[in-house]
């Protein structure tokens, strides 16, 4: 490994959609940057994976490594471990990475019905029933691929995390700033966070970063935004149309909101939010304008997905992880 | 039997890799390319409020989520019976082609371009981006870049944000734009058509003024005789964003023009056990296995396929494009995949020109971008043009707008047939008699490269650059050789 | 086997009415099953999601939450805000594929310890019922043993 005597800079897709890594390039010129203060060792969107260079090296010799995407099967665990292993600071990047992010949802059903659904669907002509099989016998000889597990994990349940950067993907200039910040402690400007610091973002929620006007105002029916022409300057949760802005870390600058969309959660939970769901369905339950019982049930009817309203972005990241079916073999 | 295994972006990356078994002669006996990731979006789409899923599924691929986005915007039209005003959709389609002016821009200068312009014989090490710069000027990296920058700040003006827009719901959107955007947004689109001519004439003097590079299209080794599908608006020209799909057989012939709704009486879907990704096929021709011609229901879909299913492009510039390209190749339908390159450029332009036609319609900063809808929700197809295939979103929900089924055919599959028959062919080619010649490494991601598959939809890898390695091992599985190299 | 499990249940309770209760049911020998773990909140309307969801995730197979009947509340109206919570935790849980059967709200002042007690017994018997919740969502993850390894190291 011939190395410049430049700390060593690695980042690394596990199950992702790539989004992260097209957030990193957007950074633009600060790429450069990162070129003049690191030695880019491992980054297969930007070049060659030399992932034997990776396994050779010694553990702890890479600096700095951006980990995204989530673990859904053996390989990407796999290649958690072994970055672990070889990084001094692993950084879980995105949402994916942080809190499972929208393919985590797939933790509410068990994969076996994933697989039946995917593979039986209206185009699907299937006459034999088949699956995907982790070893399948052709003419030829033997083919293998990876394993699904039955649950879509973060990364720090994995593996130790030191720093985390939340979005889906994280903004740009969140990006930059924190590259920024890097290159600073590396020419002993400044002090790294301590470990277990969330990076890149806010420590308060994207309400606090909005614009729109809030009066405490309650209400007496929830609405779906294709129900509703969104006032612009009125705060959208107040409007009937749940919004995850209390609950959500600050750090994008409210861009959903400000494009009249309610902000769906993606910065992950509020600084001191040990559940993101929890922190949003006690703002939500309490902007409800009833003390009957009855009436509360009619109401709430108009959350007809809690599930998916609320853990969107966090189900792997959440207390319960995933749902019963999903996990319970019997 | 002897295993040849490639691993595109190697093994570890989990994004694709190819086995190729020989037989006792040396010669291959088959070819296998898998995709070694689901996600099972089709299932956890399930039962969430159906204009929810436009959000979800952008999260299927970071590359192209503007076309998940789309394509879900229109199935929950649909599933609404909602028509949004002609602003929502002049807006969206705006947003699309600043979407696809970026993105094919940056296939064809990062991917793309440098086989050609530094030619299929230069050293590997010349074969990328900066080869591409030194070769032609430096000012056109410079070009790249602000291409890129134009249009993903189109995208966040209409769509809320750069990456994962949100802005689409049943019937329009959440925002319009100011008189102020729109004037920027203009200026921008007038820079976008130059960049695409300055494109199309580096790729005329390079590529076409050169009969040696001439002579590698035409002579191209992944000729398919398969079909072609591609979205067409009334008159038949090329459409990114909405229309029907026009399906054409081998010979060109046109076989007929599907609606969104009706795309499973035209498109199926087959299922192998070595690989979570599916293969597509003409339903109406039927699965032949990956065989070509008019028997087989193997088709293509990408910028090639597009071209040759439709009577034209929309603009008058793309127009003229697209009479060279096929006055150039012979004819219609052109089948050589190396063409699939020039055919980019062309929807480069028109994307480029269709951003200024839209930007300029008067209408453009109306108020009037959202349509509430009033009917019952039942089930709706949305079907957009991603840069690498036809997408399909097909969502079904209860009388609530609860989804009760989701079926998703993403670009890339479209083509995973035909990767895996030029692939397949390609290992033919270059294998005989148990040697291995070391242009297969070349060839394999070449054919690559045309199809430009991108992983993110069907699992999850980025058209970036793509190592290739090549391990040839003997009956024992002990490693004989190992061919490698860097697609930059 | 269910009638040799004994659930654990976790019951939030409002410092003001029903832990009194409960206190007062003890104090009368009055008996409730001991599988019910008291905590004691200030008010049922301190009642955090979170503490819902921490307890079934860290195994508990039940849980309860009381507090001063409507309109008792020391705090005025927090038990509405609890009520509400309430309603729309049990929805999440139902998705999660947690029975309804297994949280329980309920109204107690501190005057009522036998009917405390009372229900404290239905419930127990009514998880009971519905056997061991034991949430363990990593169960079953395991890396296969491969026919190939993962990576393979080529020379
Ligand atoms: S966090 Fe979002 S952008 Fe990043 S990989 Fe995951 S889905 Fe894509
Ligand atoms: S709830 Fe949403 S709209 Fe309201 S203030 Fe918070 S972020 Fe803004
Ligand atoms: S507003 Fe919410 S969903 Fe939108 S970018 Fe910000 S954190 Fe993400
Ligand atoms: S004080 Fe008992 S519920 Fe509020």
């Amino acid at each position: 490994m011939t190395s410049n005597g430049k700390p060593k800079f690695a980042m690394y897709w596990a199950a992702s959609c790539g989004g992260c890594e097209i957030a990193v390039l957007n950074i633009h010129e600060k790429i450069l940057d990162v070129d003049a203060n690191f030695e880019v060792v491992f980054w297969p969107v930007a070049m060659d994976a030399k992932y034997k260079d990776v396994e050779a090296m010694e553990d702890g010799s890479i600096l700095l490594t951006l980990f995204n995407g989530a673990i859904r099967n053996d390989e990407n665990e796999h290649i958690a471990k072994l970055l672990r292993q070889k990084s001094k600071i692993l950084v879980a990047f995105g949402s994916c990475a942080n809190e499972g992010c929208v393919p985590a949802l797939a933790n509410l059903s068990p994969v076996k019905d994933l697989m039946d659904t995917v593979y039986t669907t209206v185009s699907t002509e299937n006459p034999e029933n088949l699956r995907p099989q982790p070893t399948t016998t052709v003419p030829e000889g033997e083919l293998y691929i990876p394993t699904m597990y039955p649950i879509v994990r973060t990364l720090d349940q994995v593996v130790d995390v030191d720093y985390y950067m939340p979005g889906c993907p994280p903004e740009s200039h969140q990006i930059a700033a924190v590259i920024d910040l890097v290159i600073q402690v590396l020419q002993g400007k400044a002090q790294l966070p301590p470990k277990g610091t969330v990076i890149g973002a806010g420590g308060s929620t994207v309400c606090d970063e909005c614009k729109r006007k809030r009066d405490v105002k309650h209400i007496k029916e929830f609405k779906r935004i294709q129900h509703v022409m969104i006032d612009p300057e009125l705060c959208i949760l107040e409007q009937g149309v749940i919004c995850s802005g209390s609950a959500t870390r600050s750090g994008c600058g409210a861009l959903c909101p400000a494009a009249g969309s309610p902000c769906i959660g993606c910065y992950g939970p509020a600084e001191g939010a040990l559940d993101f769901g929890a922190r949003l369905m006690t703002a939500v339950s309490s902007v409800i304008d009833s003390n009957k019982p009855e009436e509360i049930e009619r109401i709430l009817d108009g959350i007809p997905d809690p599930a998916g309203m609320f853990y969107r972005f966090n189900m792997a990241g959440s207390l319960l992880r995933a749902s019963r079916p999903a996990w319970d073999k019997k | 039997m002897e295993r040849i295994t490639i691993d595109p972006i190697t093994r570890l990356e989990g994004h694709g890799k190819i086995d190729i078994f020989l037989d006792a002669e040396g010669n291959v006996a088959n070819s296998y390319f898998q995709i070694p990731e689901m996600r099972g979006f089709e299932r956890f789409c399930v039962g969430r409020q159906v204009e929810e899923i436009p959000l979800l599924t952008n999260r299927i691929c970071g590359v192209c989520p503007e076309a998940h986005h789309m394509a879900g915007a229109k199935a929950v039209d649909a599933v609404y019976h909602v028509d949004p005003p002609p602003t929502a959709k002049m807006l969206r389609e705006l947003l699309y082609m600043a979407f696809y002016c970026t993105d094919h821009t940056t296939h064809f200068y990062a991917l793309a371009g440098p086989d050609f312009v530094m030619g299929p014989d230069a050293p590997v090490a010349e074969r990328n981006i900066l080869g591409v710069i030194h070769k032609v000027g430096l000012e056109i990296g410079g070009k790249v870049i602000q291409m890129r920058k134009y249009g993903h700040t189109v995208v966040e003006m209409i769509g809320g944000r750069k990456v994962h827009p949100c802005t689409s719901i049943p019937g329009g959107l959440t925002k319009g734009i100011t008189k102020e955007q729109r004037d920027e947004i203009e200026k921008m689109g007038h820079w976008a058509i130059e960049f695409a001519q300055f494109s199309l004439k580096l790729f005329n003097d390079i590529v076409l003024a050169n009969p040696q590079y001439l002579d590698l299209i035409v002579g191209d080794i992944y000729t398919h005789h398969t079909h072609y599908i591609g979205l067409v608006d009334d008159n038949n020209k090329v459409n990114f964003y909405d229309g029907k799909v026009s399906v054409v057989d081998p010979d060109g012939v046109r076989l007929g023009k599907y609606a969104p709704a009706e795309y499973a009486d035209w498109i199926a879907e087959h299922v192998e056990p070595w690989t979570y990704l599916k293969f597509t096929y003409l339903k109406k021709v039927g699965w032949k296995g990956f065989t070509e011609g008019k028997e087989s229901g193997v088709y293509m879909a990408t910028p090639l396929s597009r071209l040759n299913a439709s009577d034209g492009m929309a603009t008058p510039r793309a127009q003229e494009e697209y009479d060279k390209f096929y006055k150039t190749l012979g004819g219609k339908p052109v089948h050589q995949r190396l063409a699939i390159h020039w055919a980019r450029l062309i929807e480069l332009l028109y994307a480029a020109e269709r951003w200024v036609e839209l930007a300029t319609d008067p209408e453009i900063t109306s108020d009037n971008f959202r349509t509430i809808p009033t009917e019952k929700p039942t089930e709706g197809v949305g079907i957009v043009e991603a840069p690498r295939g036809t997408l399909t979103h097909h969502y079904t929900t209860d009388e609530r707008g609860i989804a009760t089924k989701v079926n998703l055919i993403v670009g890339t599959t479209n083509n995973y047939a035909p990767i895996q028959m030029s692939t397949n062919k390609a290992a033919r080619s270059l294998i005989k008699n148990g040697k291995v010649n070391e242009g297969l490494l070349n060839m394999v991601e070449m054919a690559f490269r045309a199809y430009d598959p991108c992983f993110g939809c069907a699992t999850h890898s980025l058209p970036g650059q793509m190592p290739l390695e090549i391990t040839i091992r003997d009956a024992e599985g002990k490693t004989v050789d190992v061919l490698k190299q860097f697609i930059d | 086997m269910t009638d040799t499990f004994e659930p654990t249940i976790i019951g939030f309770t409002c410092n003001w009415c029903s832990y009194r209760a409960a206190d007062m049911a003890g104090t009368a020998r009055i008996k409730y099953a001991p599988n019910v773990r008291l905590i004691r909140l200030m008010c049922s309307g301190r009642l955090d999601p979170t503490f819902v969801l921490k307890a079934f995730a860290s195994g508990a197979d039940g849980v309860l939450v009381s507090g001063c009947h409507p309109g008792d509340c020391h705090y005025v109206e927090q038990n509405y805000k609890a009520m509400r919570r309430f309603y729309l935790i049990k929805r999440l849980l139902a998705q999660m594929g947690i029975e309804p059967g297994r949280i329980k709200l309920l109204w107690a002042s501190a005057a009522e310890g036998a009917i405390l007690a009372n229900e404290i017994n239905k419930f127990t018997e009514e998880v009971r019922a519905l056997g061991p919740l034991h949430w363990n969502p990593t169960q079953g993850i395991e890396a296969p043993a491969h026919a190939q390894p993962l990576v393979e190291v080529t020379a």
